[in-house]
């Protein structure tokens, strides 16, 4: 069941819209026990969610992404926790990891505009508790996002048929 | 001057044309075909690779390289024989870098084939053996595999196909177009077979990466007493994506290859040096890529094998290559003309059975070389298209 698990998620990491029906066909397991492996699965948190990756600047130009590195003095008892949780609680921030190296959290927050953006590192990030820096990068353009390369495919160039 | 249709070698004119060049012209003429008729991943080959190549034209690495291929490409290819398949070939005087595999196929028959020799040929099979069998003036002897032994040879079978003339066993597993497999056991039954004979082996292992349920490829040079009579040919394209780099290889006995690299030699020369840059990155670095495209394409074969089955056609479960092997005689059609009409009426491509040997009346040869999207929307298509004909 273990490897079946794996099968499932690594399937649904790809394209989490197959229906139970296919994922059957695909795992060799029937549709009733799929749906209950999913459930199980999401009790767990193990899967977390299902966002659509969305090239975003096809349909609108007032999206802003900015990655934001933090340097944080972590607190005696709760370490990086409690100003993790935060930044995670912010409305514009759409992903926060704790990282190794040169700094201490990283942000990705979303916005309207650059000054926006700008605006909630300066008066909600930077002022908080522990942080001792911020660095702002904008993001300019997307080549790649959750393993999708967001330009239009190339269509197959392979013949027909082939013996 | 006399016709010049006169002057060509009437050897090569009697070679029949492939079976399916009447479905380039119907599907020619249709737009948005889903083709399950390609024998060729999808995947682009792995960037790492590609990159390889690239970097060694940068560096000006364009001339010819010996005629065996780039010693550290041989020595590569020797330590992933012995890690993969604990078979030791001596990278100087055992392997030869060839032109994709065909051209390792074709190199070994021409080096062992006699005119009169007879060569066993086991149908259903890639088209290529019996052409060039007959080019190098021997007999093809064809061995018909059943659906009812999973498309392997059997010691029975082959045993009545031998005579006094027996030259060479071509055997091509996992087979192109049945996806099926020979285990060990079914290998040791045909290697006892041949023991007491001299009958060469030419063992096709173009698949072999390409094995599914964790069991891995046992190669037919790997029991007892064949390996000095095997001749392995195997390659780079569907293993790595790399069917447009023309990367093959053969391993065997020194006498053979040093035969083999004679002919290369004079026809070819080497094989392409770009490729073989390519290809010392892929055999070197490329495990995870074997990993990631065998997971995708296992799920394929699950879904695509579920498929045929639910709409009631009895599906052979294939366990190697990217192929599988329905069974459309419940339909009524012949092979042809199921291939034909499916194609008209639904604007699908599949592969005759018969495209691979007479016995494979009765069956379409499907890949699943394409995206899940596809092979679904196919899927449907061929199930309307069944349906239809109740």
């Amino acid at each position: 069941m273990f490897d079946i698990e794996n099968k499932l998620l690594k399937i649904l990491s790809e394209n989490a819209r197959y229906s139970c029906e296919d994922l059957s066909d695909m795992l060799n397991i029937s549709s009733v026990e799929v749906a209950e492996l999913i459930e199980k699965l999401e009790k767990e948190h193990v899967i977390c969610g299902y966002p659509a990756i969305i090239d975003w600047d096809k349909v609108s130009h007032d999206r802003v992404t900015a990655l934001i590195e933090l340097k944080v003095t972590p607190q005696k008892s709760a370490g990086f926790e409690e100003i993790a949780e935060s930044i995670t609680n912010c409305r514009e921030v759409e992903t926060v990891y704790l990282m190794s190296g040169g700094y201490d959290l990283c942000a990705i927050v979303k916005g309207h505009t650059f000054k926006e953006v700008a605006m909630f590192v300066a008066k909600r990030l930077a002022p908080m508790d522990g942080v001792i820096s911020t660095a702002t990068h904008f993001v300019l353009r997307k080549y790649k996002e959750v393993g999708t390369v967001l330009e239009n495919k190339r269509a197959d160039d392979r013949g027909m048929f082939q013996l | 001057m006399r016709d010049i249709n006169e002057l060509i070698n009437p050897e090569v004119k009697a070679l029949k044309p492939s079976g399916i060049r009447k479905y380039f012209d119907i599907a020619a003429t249709m737009d948005h075909v889903i083709t399950l008729g390609v024998g060729e991943p999808d995947f682009k080959t792995p960037w790492h690779i590609r990159e390889a190549g690239i970097k060694s034209l940068e560096k000006g690495y364009t001339r010819y390289t010996a005629n065996r291929g780039m010693i550290e490409l041989r020595s590569a290819i020797s330590k992933f024989m012995q890690d993969r398949y604990t078979l030791s070939y001596d990278a100087d005087s055992e392997i030869l870098v060839t032109v994709g595999g065909s051209e390792a196929i074709d190199g070994a028959i021409r080096t062992l084939v006699q005119n009169g020799d007879e060569v066993l040929i086991i149908e259903p099979c890639f088209v290529c053996y019996t052409p060039i069998v007959k080019l190098a003036g021997g007999v093809p002897v064809i061995i018909e595999t059943k659906a009812e032994n999973n498309f392997r040879l059997t010691a029975d079978e082959l045993r009545s196909a031998i005579t006094d003339k027996t030259k060479l066993l071509i055997l091509a597993y996992p087979n192109n177009p049945t996806g099926a497999v020979m285990r060990r056991g079914d290998l040791e039954a045909i290697a006892e077979v041949l023991r007491d004979t001299d009958i060469l082996v030419l063992s096709d292992e173009i698949y072999a990466e390409l094995t599914f349920g964790g069991e891995r490829h046992v190669s037919i040079a790997e029991i007892d007493g064949m390996k000095e009579r095997t001749i392995i040919a195997s390659g780079f394209s569907k293993t790595y994506s790399m069917t447009g780099w023309r990367m093959g290889f053969a391993c065997g006995p020194a006498p053979v290859i040093a035969q083999m690299t004679k002919i290369h030699q004079f026809a070819i020369m080497s094989a392409p040096t770009t490729s073989q840059f390519a290809a010392i990155e892929a055999i070197v670095n490329g495990e995870d890529d074997i990993s990631d495209m065998r997971f995708d394409y296992d799920i394929r074969r699950t879904f695509i094998v579920n498929g045929f089955r639910k709409m009631g056609l009895d599906c052979f479960e294939p366990e190697g290559a990217f192929y599988c092997f329905p069974c459309i005689k419940s339909t009524g059609l012949t092979s042809e003309e199921f291939c034909e009409r499916l194609l008209r009426e639904k604007h699908v491509a599949v592969i005759p059975g018969t495209a691979f040997g007479s016995c494979g009346e009765g069956f379409i040869r499907a890949s699943y070389c394409n995206s899940m999207k596809n092979l679904k929307r196919a899927l449907e298509l061929i199930k309307e298209f069944i349906d239809g004909l109740k």
